[in-house]
């Protein structure tokens, strides 16, 4: 909503600078989104006020050596008037009308050394008007185009402003910025102010939030024409969808251009001016905020010859009938739904109601005779009707927030004198108002403890009152509450709250104290689980880890890359998917299945120039279920990591080694030890991974996810750009299961009294024996004594016979009672080997 | 001989001084003081000295050995400095080379900011709750009290799904009702961190998925000056002690009185610049009270009960802090832009 402030002025005084009423609007919730200026310091091209002033044409006079140029003569306050030497067609009619100074025609006067806009440039050009002689005629000043004062893009003519009863009191000599000047706010009219898309809407706001009186527009009509009930007879069908229904008519009106101060108001707000009668529709609707419309009469009169030659016109608003269709003003036939409310006669519909007019019963150019329809509409309704045939008009803008059924017949009545007065028409009389179910005042309760409970404000009941009556609220105070009657222009209130928000808002937001909440604390139970993932992620970041955040919507095509060739990996049919009937881009059209999938594809656009690529997400997948409403959710942790193991550096050249499958079961160690779980890994085989360096993860022997190398054709649909040698390697896993694995708490490993013994021990295996198998038997053969064995060394070979293996292990003894010796060490060592030779292993010498 | 001993004394006085290396001293040492050394075989010439010589002897003797073993400490601690001095001077590194970095890991920017978040209001006795992002209908909007086709819908247009009723929630404000359901009859003070997904052109500033924050609190004692308080504070803890809010009117069908809250440009320090819109505020958050329709939703008897909610844009945060002018930044998880954090 744009609103001019010397507009706002006729109904409010507005004697502030701008920036604080824009900060007054603002703060009570009708944001000012931009000011632009018009002439005023602020705006690209500020009139200068000694140079742009206002002009009173006396004479006008054909220029003596040219066709195409007048000669007119500008009093403007000096000593005596200047001659201008001008080619605007519209001074052409008042060549040689000798004194035209009773016709009190005004034009905008810039003199000598003034900075405009250049009239014949296209796009905005400032330059400085300088004097010089025209065809013989020395020529210093000029009247202005609204174009070549920044108005608008207006260049035809000069800007003629005529003073009459209805016009501002111009006085020649005025600057200009006094005249026209103004700054124009754009407020964001938000879903519960629709009462403020008006410029009276916006006064009475600012009226009550600076305490003065707001001055409403004179809502009299004068009608002195023929009466007009035995011609036009108006009846709905369904107050609920059209609860009024007000019609004026106004005969003999002239089609001319509307007095320039309408037109300039109109611009200012954002509407081209067309002409009086169209003009002073949009007019009454940005000033007061009720949406109007007008009918050709003699058109309707026309149809009525036909269905009822000596009876009234008829109208009547009503629902479709099946299959109807109606064309709108802009020459676009609607197929119509059920609930689309019609304005039609007996032959047929007219307009589309509180949305577009018809295209034929809209007013011509040649038409003098016009029935005004000011209406209230069902603001659901319209807003589904709106949106549905993509109509965006101001009057469904207005309609489809709520306008009040009072404001109809203000509205109708306004208009009326508006096209009496402007566009010289005679108003028949008497006023059709069908209005069968008055709407009842609302009335509202407020308890002052709540309100004062509500808004930490400690007021009493009168000062409440007094708040609330700024905002036109009729209030009733009583020993614990007060009773309020909503004004008739709002339809937001409907209960205590919301007086407790109007209060607050008239008090100023600002005003209200800060304060520390003193309720009781409620018991605080944290989140574990949030706690636990967040602590993955650190562990994760610490080994070096950079964590992802993805979009969630994608298709199915793009996860089922994730299976190499075996389509029975895939688990998840796609009837499990959740999946949007309107999504944005066919290539986000259901909710994800896999985070691996789109960790992939991070990778793969990381990798064209990333060297090290080291990334995991965790979030949520999402997997429909049959007989729930909603899908279930499901934590997991993916991550990827591929190209170089350590940051290249100087030292270690330009090719560091590359990740491998032990760096991202490292990786899962690291992740597993850091929390305390025990996590087994077994040989598997899966879709995604290269078969042989596959493995599942067990918790107590329930699968929880999958880790390994991805295989190269899942790499290569993904399109991560990889080196000879390099693999890709990620991990799969269900935090839902992980989680709650994690021990709260769990006993520490006292440290060691006495020195532990080191020995080294190689051992000869066949190729095909796991290394967890060896591990396992040496902690098993090695007693209590053997507190650690660690795997240093693995060899192929020679001197390793072929088939065979050498692993080579570290192995710790230590007593928590006393110092070892060799004795007891030696001991152990010949069990072991004892043992481990049953298994076929052989010592390596 | 006790000539013999001045002289060598003197001579090895002489090769003492000459040595300038820890090599050439060892072996000055051996053959001056060491075992089989010139003052030990002057010590067994003793034998051809007669009784009456021989005390003198052994005294001068005795003199000449300490005075050689300290002029050779001396000498030894003269020429290790040197030593260590031109062993340091030569081995001086151009310390403008590129340092040995380990491989860094890193959150993502919006966990950054979230845990930031979660912290302050942590402290402030407000735990994390999270709901599902697939909602249905009621949750994400009729118990949220906006009625079907109503105008304040425009303001989020939402994905739906296959199955009637099920979208794919447009605010983390769908989880105040089902907070309240799990609290009652406790009082609530909880936030809501998660993703939200509007059917809306994705460009710098605008995403079809965003992440969210939104608060609540609920109890019998809570005021519109408690929401100012509690986000005054959240404020100057987030973007500096010295900040200022402003509040003003505003609309969500779910609170009233509704309000959002500015905070004071951190950037110019109000003066205004192009991120404030020279208005010297930022907009932060949307907040306001509980509405008394989504308390009796949440199962809260609105005559006893009052409560605040508000919510909030992690990405916002971060594009405030970092002066980051793209949303699409944040989700294609470029690392050239994920490791800046
Ligand atoms: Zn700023």
């Amino acid at each position: 909503m744009r609103v001019p402030l010397s507009w706002l002025n006729d109904y409010v005084k507005i004697d502030l600078p701008v920036k604080e009423v824009e900060m007054i609007l603002t703060n009570a919730g009708l944001e000012v989104k931009t000011i632009d200026y018009y002439g005023l310091p602020g705006a690209d091209l500020e009139w200068e006020r000694d140079n742009v002033v206002l002009g009173h044409i006396l004479q006008v006079e054909q220029h003596p050596n040219a066709d195409k140029l007048v000669l007119a003569t500008v009093e403007y306050g000096a000593d005596k008037p200047e001659v201008v030497v001008t080619g605007a067609p519209n001074l052409f009619p008042y060549v040689g009308q000798g004194d035209i100074a009773h016709l009190n025609l005004y034009s905008p006067l810039a003199l000598e050394g003034a900075t405009l806009y250049d009239g014949h440039k296209a796009e905005l050009k400032k330059t400085k008007l300088k004097g010089r002689e025209l065809r013989g005629v020395y020529n210093r000043c000029m009247l202005c185009s609204e174009k070549e004062l920044g108005i608008s893009e207006e260049h035809d003519g000069i800007i003629i402003m005529v003073k009459d009863e209805y016009a501002p009191a111009y006085k020649a000599g005025t600057p200009l910025q006094d005249v026209l000047g103004d700054a124009v706010l754009e407020i964001d009219i938000i879903p519960n102010i629709a009462r403020c898309a008006s410029i009276v809407g916006v006064a009475r706001e600012y009226a009550a939030l600076t305490e003065q009186d707001i001055c409403y527009p004179d809502y009299e009509v004068v009608m002195e024409g023929q009466p007009l009930d035995n011609r036009v007879v108006i009846t709905t069908e369904n107050a609920k969808l059209n609860p009024r229904f007000v019609a004026l008519l106004i005969e003999g009106v002239e089609q001319k251009p509307s007095p320039f101060w309408m037109q300039y108001r109109l611009r200012l707000a954002g509407q081209r001016p067309i002409n009086v009668v169209v003009d002073i529709s949009n007019y009454v609707m940005l000033e007061m905020g009720q949406p109007n419309h007008t009918f050709d009469y003699d058109f309707l009169r026309q149809r009525a010859d036909e269905y009822a030659p000596d009876g009234p016109i008829h109208i009547n608003t009503r629902l479709p009938h099946e299959g109807e269709t109606l064309t709108t003003l802009d020459d676009i036939t609607h197929k119509l739904q059920p609930y689309n409310i019609l304005v039609t006669d007996p032959l047929g519909n007219l307009s589309l109601g509180g949305v577009m007019g018809g295209l034929n019963s809209e007013i011509k150019p040649e038409t003098k005779n016009v029935l005004l329809e000011a209406a209230a509409w069902n603001f659901i309704n319209i807003r589904r009707t709106g949106t549905q045939l993509g109509i965006h008009t101001d009057a469904a803008f207005r309609f489809s927030r709520g306008v009040h059924p009072s404001q109809a017949l203000l509205g109708a009545k306004r208009a009326a004198e508006l096209l009496r007065r402007l566009a010289g028409g005679t108003v028949a009389n008497g006023i059709i108002d069908t209005y069968p179910e008055p709407a009842e005042p609302v009335k509202v309760d407020l308890n002052l403890n709540y309100a004062r409970r509500l808004s930490g404000l400690n007021l009493s009941g009168t000062e409440i009152a007094n708040l609330l009556r700024r905002l036109e609220f009729d209030v009733t105070v009583h020993a614990e509450s007060l009773t309020a009657t909503v004004p008739d222009h709002r339809m937001d209130i409907e209960g205590g709250h919301d007086l407790v928000e109007e209060l607050c808002r008239v008090y100023g937001y600002g005003r209200i104290p800060s304060t520390i909440l003193a309720d009781t604390l409620p018991p605080q139970r944290g989140n574990p689980t949030l706690e636990q993932e967040e602590r993955i992620k650190d562990i994760l970041v610490q080994a070096g880890l950079q964590e992802l955040i993805n979009f969630r919507l994608t298709i199915p095509e793009r996860e089922n890359r994730l299976y190499a060739g075996d389509k029975t990996w895939q688990t998840d049919s796609a009837d499990t998917y959740v999946t949007l009937t309107n999504p944005i881009s066919p290539e986000r059209s259901v909710m994800r299945h896999s985070i691996l999938a789109s960790v992939m594809d991070i990778a793969a656009n990381n990798s064209r120039y990333q060297g090290r690529i080291a990334i995991f997400e965790i979030g949520q997948i999402y997997i429909g279920q049959p007989d729930e409403l909603l899908p279930q959710e499901k934590t997991r942790l993916s991550l990827v990591l591929t190209g170089q193991r350590e940051v290249p550096h100087w030292q270690t050249g330009d090719e560091p080694p590359l990740y491998d499958f032990f760096d991202l079961k490292g990786i899962l160690e690291h992740l597993c030890d850091n929390l305390q779980i025990q996590v087994q890994y077994e040989a598997a085989r899966h879709a995604s991974y290269r078969p042989g360096r596959t493995a599942q993860l067990l918790l107590n022997e329930t699968p929880i996810g999958m880790m390994g190398e991805i295989h190269p054709l899942v790499v290569e649909r993904f399109g991560i750009r990889i080196e000879p040698g390099q693999a890709v390697l990620a991990a799969d896993i269900d935090l839902d299961a992980l989680i709650p694995a994690i021990p709260q708490a769990y006993p520490y490993k006292p440290l060691p009294t006495y020195p532990a013994v080191r020995e080294d021990l190689a051992l000869i295996v066949d190729k095909t024996v796991s290394a967890a198998s060896i591990e396992e038997a040496l902690l098993t053969a090695g007693g209590p004594l053997l507190q650690e064995v660690k795997l240093f060394d693995v060899y192929e070979g020679k001197p390793i016979p072929p088939g065979k293996k050498s692993l080579a292990y570290h192995l710790t003894f230590q007593s928590a009672s006393k110092t070892l010796t060799d004795k007891d060490v030696s001991k152990n060592r010949k069990r072991l080997i004892q043992q481990l030779s049953k298994m076929g292993a052989s010592l390596r010498e | 001989m006790l000539a013999q001993l001045d002289e060598l004394y003197a001579e090895s006085l002489e090769k003492l001084k000459a040595a300038t290396t820890t090599a050439v001293l060892d072996t000055w040492y051996k053959e001056t003081l060491g075992r089989k050394g010139a003052v030990y075989l002057m010590t067994r010439q003793v034998g051809q000295l007669s009784p009456e010589e021989r005390p003198v002897f052994g005294q001068q003797i005795n003199k000449i050995k300490t005075d050689l073993e300290n002029a050779y400490q001396e000498r030894l601690a003269e020429v290790k400095a040197v030593e260590l001095e031109s062993h340091i001077a030569s081995s001086a590194l151009d310390i403008t080379l590129p340092g040995r970095r380990p491989a860094r890991g890193g959150l993502h920017v919006i966990t950054q900011t979230l845990r930031e978040i979660y912290r302050i209001f942590g402290d402030m006795g407000f735990q994390v709750y999270r709901s599902p992002d697939v909602e249905t209908d009621a949750y994400n909007f009729e118990m949220l009290n906006f009625p079907p086709h109503h105008p304040a819908r425009e303001m989020q247009d939402s994905f739906y799904t296959t199955k009637e009723d099920v979208i794919l929630r447009t605010h983390t404000s769908a989880g105040q009702i089902r907070a309240m359901h799990n609290y009652y009859p406790e009082p609530v003070r909880v936030i809501l961190p998660g993703m939200c997904y509007r059917n809306e052109q994705i460009t710098t500033r605008s995403s079809i998925q965003f992440t969210q924050v939104e608060g609540l609190a609920v109890g019998t004692n809570i005021t519109f000056a408690d929401l100012k308080g509690t986000l005054t504070e959240f404020a100057r803890r987030l973007f500096g002690a010295n900040r200022e809010t402003r509040f003003r009117a505003s609309y969500f069908p779910f609170t009233e009185p509704s309000a959002e809250m500015d905070v004071s440009c951190f950037l110019c320090e109000g003066e205004g610049c192009q991120v404030c819109k020279y208005t010297g505020w930022l907009e932060i958050l949307g907040s306001g009270m509980v509405h008394p329709v989504v308390l009796r939703n949440g199962g809260y008897d609105p005559a006893i009960y009052t409560g605040f909610a508000f919510g909030m844009g992690p990405e916002r945060i971060a594009m405030l802090k970092y002066g980051i002018n793209d949303i699409r930044l944040f989700w294609d998880n470029d690392l050239r832009f994920l490791q800046q954090f």
